[in-house]
C-alpha cells in the first residue's frame, strides 16, 4: 500500500528541493509524521508553537478535501493521490527588489485583521 | 504617489521583497501587502484625491504600484447612492448604496483587483496571466488582459453562467472549463501557479490583487464627504473585500483623512455556502469547509482563503453575519431593482436580502449609516430569474386594445404589485 504525496513550491525550501515523495502511512497523522521524519527542517515550520498542524495547510485525497473524508479518521487507499496545499494559493520564486524604505513605519494598524499591536486603534 | 510597500506574513511578520508571491515560506501562512503610510502621508491628501482622475487610481499613493504607473483601465470611482425607498421597504433611514454594479470595464468590483494585480502582473515580468475564478473575476481578468496585450488563462467551474463565460471569451482569453466546483478550480491554480511561469492574479498575485479592495472603502469616505458610515454589509466569498475595506478605514483614520471611529461590519453570504456567516454565529476561530449548493454563484466558496479574517474583522468591529436562502436571494434582486433602480446579480440579493435581516433583527439600527455594497450586475446572472415574469400576449397597436389591455391590468392587481403601479 503507498500513496503519492505532492508537496508545494512553498515546502521545498525546507525539502531539499523535493516535490512528490510515496509514503506508506495509513492515515494523515501518520504521513505527517512521515513527513516530518524525513525532512527535519520541515517540522517547525509544519507546526504551531503548541504543537498544532498550521491551520492554513490543507490536504486533498483525489481532489477532494480530507475534512470531508473524515480528516484524521480517513484510511488511505493504495494509489490515493495526496495534495498538500498551504493557504490557497500558490507563489514563483521571488525575484523582485524591495523599494520599501529601510525605516519602518511602526504601525500595524494596516492588517486586515486589526492586530493587536495595533498602535493606531 | 506610492514610494513603498512590501509583503508581509500576515501571521508571522516575516518580510518579503515584493515578489509574485502569496505563501510565507517559514509558517505557510498567507502574506499581504504593507504600504508606507509616513511615505504617502504629503501625497495622499483630500486636495491631491480630489485633483485625481475620475477612477480608483485617484487613491494610487496608497496602491501597491510605482509612483510612475500609468493606468490603462479607469476602473471603480462608482456611484454612492442614498436609498430611500429600499430603506422604506426593510425599516431604514439612513442608507446608502455603494453601486459597484457599474463598475468599469466589466460591471463588477473585480474590477478593481485585476487593474492591480495585472499592473504587477507587467512589473514582475509576466506575458501570461490567469485567474480561477466564480465568473466576474474571469471576466475582469480577460478584459484588461486584452487592454493590455497579456495572455489569459481563464479556470471556472464547468456549470458557471452562460452570460459570464460569453463575458470572457468574446476578449480572446482561453477560457478552461474545469469539473468540479470553484474550489477544486482554485486548487488546481495553485498546482499551476507552482508549475508555470504565469502570473494568477488570485494565486502568486493575491496580495497586489487584494489591495484593490481598498478602493470601495476610500471611495466610500469620501463620497460621504470623508467621514466613515457606522455599518458596512460587505458580500463574502473569498472573504478578502470586507477585510479591505477596514484596512482601508484604518488608513483613512492613521492619515488623518476621516475622524477615528470603529465602524461595524457585516458579512452577507447564501445559505448553500455560508462558512465565514457559520463561524460568525458559533464563535468559531477556525474555517470548517463546506460544498457549495446555491445560485449565488459568484459567492460559491466553500473554503475561503481569507476567511479566518473576514471572521475576525466582523467580531472584532462589533458587527455580525448572516446567510439568506436562494428564494430570498431572487426577491431581494427584485427589490433592489423595484425600489431604487439597481440590477444586481445574486450576490447583491444576498447582500440586499441580509442588510433587510440585519434591520428586522434590530442589528442594525434604523438611523445609523449603513452603507450596503453590491458587488455585480444583473445581466450577469439572468438565468436567476427565469420564470420570474409571465410574459402576456402582444396587444394590437390600437388605443382600444391597448386601454383593454389596462382595464384588465386594474382588474387583476396583483399581476402589477411590486411593478409599475399603473392606476
Amino acid at each position: 500500500m503507498s500513496v503519492r504525496v505532492l508537496l508545494p513550491n512553498a515546502f521545498q525550501k525546507h525539502t531539499n528541493g523535493t516535490k512528490e515523495i510515496k509514503s506508506e502511512a495509513n492515515n494523515l497523522p501518520a504521513l505527517i509524521t512521515e513527513i516530518e521524519t524525513s525532512f527535519p527542517a520541515l517540522k517547525t515550520h509544519l507546526r504551531d508553537e503548541s504543537g498544532q498542524v498550521r491551520r492554513f495547510i490543507n490536504f486533498y485525497v483525489n481532489e477532494e478535501d480530507i475534512r470531508f473524508l473524515g480528516n484524521d479518521a480517513y484510511s488511505f487507499k493504495d494509489g490515493d493521490e495526496v495534495l498538500v496545499i498551504p493557504s490557497i494559493a500558490g507563489g514563483c520564486s521571488p525575484h523582485g527588489r524591495t523599494r520599501f524604505a529601510q525605516t519602518l513605519q511602526t504601525c500595524t494598524c494596516c492588517s486586515y485583521c486589526g492586530l493587536e499591536n495595533c498602535t493606531c486603534d | 504617489m506610492a514610494s513603498s510597500y512590501e509583503l508581509r506574513c500576515r501571521e508571522c511578520g516575516k518580510r518579503y521583497e515584493n515578489a509574485p508571491l502569496s505563501i510565507c515560506d517559514e509558517c505557510f501562512s498567507p502574506l499581504e501587502v504593507f504600504c508606507d503610510l509616513d511615505a504617502a502621508r504629503g501625497s495622499f491628501t483630500r486636495e491631491a484625491i480630489a485633483a485625481g482622475p475620475s477612477s480608483m487610481w485617484r487613491y494610487q499613493a496608497l496602491l501597491p504600484v510605482p509612483d510612475s504607473y500609468v493606468p490603462a483601465t479607469p476602473a471603480g470611482w462608482t456611484p454612492l447612492l442614498k436609498a430611500p425607498r429600499l430603506a422604506e421597504r426593510i425599516g431604514a433611514k439612513n442608507l446608502y448604496i455603494k453601486n459597484d454594479a457599474v463598475c468599469l470595464p466589466t460591471l463588477s468590483f473585480k474590477d478593481r483587483v485585476v487593474a492591480v494585480a495585472l499592473a504587477n502582473a507587467q512589473i514582475f515580468g509576466f506575458d501570461t496571466v490567469g485567474c480561477s475564478s466564480t465568473g466576474n473575476l474571469a471576466n475582469a481578468v480577460a478584459a484588461q488582459a486584452a487592454r493590455l496585450g497579456l495572455k489569459a488563462y481563464i479556470l471556472v467551474p464547468a456549470d458557471l453562467e452562460p452570460a459570464k463565460i460569453l463575458n470572457t471569451q468574446v476578449y480572446g482569453a482561453n477560457l478552461v472549463r474545469i469539473d468540479g466546483n470553484y474550489d477544486h478550480v482554485n486548487r488546481l491554480c495553485s498546482q499551476i501557479a507552482d508549475r508555470y511561469s504565469w502570473g494568477f492574479v488570485n494565486v502568486n498575485l493575491r496580495p497586489y490583487y487584494a489591495e484593490g479592495s481598498k478602493t470601495v472603502g476610500f471611495e466610500i469616505a469620501e463620497q460621504l464627504g470623508w467621514r466613515l458610515p457606522d455599518n458596512v454589509v460587505v458580500p463574502m466569498a473569498g472573504g478578502s473585500l470586507i477585510t479591505k475595506i477596514r484596512k482601508a478605514f484604518k488608513e483613512l483614520i492613521a492619515l488623518g483623512l476621516v475622524e477615528e471611529k470603529e465602524v461595524r461590519f457585516f458579512g452577507a453570504q447564501a445559505t448553500g455556502c455560508s462558512p465565514i456567516a457559520t463561524a460568525v454565529k458559533t464563535g468559531a476561530d477556525h474555517i470548517e469547509p463546506q460544498r457549495p449548493s446555491t445560485i449565488a454563484r459568484s459567492l460559491a466558496i466553500g473554503n475561503p482563503a481569507d476567511g479566518v479574517y473576514a471572521t475576525r474583522c466582523i467580531r472584532e468591529s462589533g458587527g455580525w453575519a448572516e446567510d439568506v436562502s436562494d428564494v430570498e436571494i431572487v426577491s431581494a434582486i427584485q427589490e433592489l431593482a423595484e425600489t431604487e433602480g439597481i440590477f444586481t446579480e445574486t450576490a447583491g440579493g444576498v447582500t440586499t436580502a441580509v442588510t433587510a435581516r440585519l434591520y428586522a433583527h434590530g442589528r442594525i439600527k434604523p438611523d445609523e449609516l449603513t452603507v450596503t455594497c453590491i458587488t455585480g450586475n444583473g445581466l450577469k446572472t439572468t438565468d436567476a430569474l427565469a420564470g420570474a415574469y409571465e410574459e402576456h400576449a402582444a396587444v394590437r397597436p390600437r388605443l382600444s386594445d391597448f386601454e383593454a389591455y389596462i382595464d384588465q391590468l386594474t382588474e387583476e392587481p396583483e399581476l402589477v404589485l411590486g411593478g409599475a403601479h399603473v392606476r
